[in-house]
């Protein structure tokens, strides 16, 4: 569920940029309802309401009057773009301090890479 | 619309609402939280009309709800054990209110009755106090009340009624959108629910926020002592806990990104708080509302 510690809202705009991201929500798809949402996690349908705002003003979902909210065709491109952009300094950056903080050098994390994680 | 304006409930010398001024729209869900005796039973008892404010004023929808019918059709009231007779059996209590109550829906009723195991034969004397509490929740969702006050109504529920509880009153609530006012103890257990919050410490009013605004007000700051004293002068320190060099203050405020890439360049962690510690650190015995504010 959603932790107590930031806001509920965020967590679930997250939460639908992630299902976008994996392609477990594809374009034009139909969200749900902000009461189905609220229902299905117990949470306050405002603040679901809040999450799929802000959804909207990021370009992620889009609004059709009287019928619901639906994935922008384009949204999954647009937050591969923005999360490719952070890789490097919100993944890479923290593991690379915590190699240098333990001894790990960046050959050893190459060797690993290379000997076949995918 | 709920107004207060100065309102004070008093008991003989002790103050137990003091100068409380808000307003509370319409249709949202509310969490009231407080400690014993912080004046949360004396406020909503003056909302529902079981008593009269010492002074100040209060009207819900514009009327003063003391001795008003209107407001009181409009209104439903449920402590931790509801007010019924006790040698009533369970079946007729909830035939009176049917009989009562403007809105009521028998089969939602009876639909929550059964969900909490309810013997509609037993009298209400024979209830457990989880069952009682029960009694006392069916009858405030089912009344469907404008305004619907349920103060600690689930205190004596053990927590599969209450979670069952919960998931009833939001599923009500969305279906029929009214005005909830919910005071508790079990924060982090319900604070989900809550569109606003509103905390009252010895008769005030020391928080009504967005209840995600809230949650994001508490940061604990934590590094080598002085590091920790430099960075948080100036700001309202709710506590401070030291082990060794290291110190810990938990900050009352949310920090721009700025202000973090300083905590951070400065060899200090960032730690948001959560609901119930900062309602902990706000409302322990040390600290003054003023403070707060």
């Amino acid at each position: 569920m959603f932790d107590d510690r930031s806001p509920i809202y965020l967590q679930i705009a997250n939460r639908i940029k992630d299902e976008v991201l994996s392609g477990t929500l594809k374009e034009d798809d139909q969200v749900m309802s902000t009461n189905q949402y609220a229902a299905f996690y117990q949470i306050n349908p405002a603040t679901a309401a809040k999450g799929f705002a802000q959804l909207v003003d990021e370009g992620v979902l889009y609004k059709k009057r009287g019928i619901g909210m639906f994935v922008t065709p384009d949204a999954r491109e647009k937050l591969r773009t923005r999360r490719r952009e952070r890789f490097f300094t919100d993944v890479v950056d923290p593991m690379l301090a915590e190699a240098r903080m333990i001894g790990v050098s960046v050959e050893e994390i190459k060797r690993h890479i290379d000997g076949g994680v995918r | 619309m709920i107004s207060l304006r100065d309102l004070t409930v008093r008991y003989g010398d002790t103050v137990a609402v003091d100068g409380l001024t808000t307003d509370l729209e319409p249709g949202k869900i509310y969490g009231l939280l407080g400690r014993n005796g912080s004046g949360k039973t004396s406020l909503l008892s003056v909302l529902a009309a079981y008593r009269k404010a010492a002074g100040g004023s209060v009207t819900v929808n514009g009327v003063d709800p003391f001795e008003n019918p209107q407001a009181m059709r409009d209104t439903v009231f449920v402590r931790d054990a509801p007010d019924v007779p006790q040698a009533d059996r369970v079946g007729k209590v909830l035939g009176f209110f049917a009989r009562l109550r403007p809105r009521w829906d028998a089969a939602y009723a009876d639909h929550l009755a059964d969900t909490f195991g309810l013997d509609r034969r037993k009298r209400v004397s024979a209830l457990s106090r989880g069952q009682r509490s029960a009694l006392g929740v069916v009858i405030g969702l089912a009344t469907r009340a404008p305004l619907t006050i349920l103060d600690e109504a689930y205190l004596g529920m053990d927590a599969v009624a209450r979670s069952v509880f919960q998931r009833e009153l939001l599923a009500d609530y969305l279906a029929h959108p009214r005005t909830i006012i919910l005071s508790t103890h079990l924060i982090q257990e319900v604070a989900d629910l809550f569109e606003e919050v509103l905390i009252l410490d010895r008769g005030r009013l020391i928080v009504q926020e967005d209840t995600d605004t809230f949650r994001s007000r508490g940061v604990a700051v934590t590094g080598p002592e002085e590091a920790v004293e430099t960075f948080v002068s100036g700001r309202t320190v709710l506590a401070r806990q030291s082990l060794g060099g290291v110190r810990q203050a938990t900050l009352y405020g949310s920090l721009d990104d700025d202000e973090q890439r300083r905590a951070g360049s400065a060899g200090l962690t960032l730690e948001p708080v959560g609901i119930q510690d900062l309602f902990v650190h706000l409302t322990s015995a040390e600290r003054t509302p003023e403070a707060v504010r």
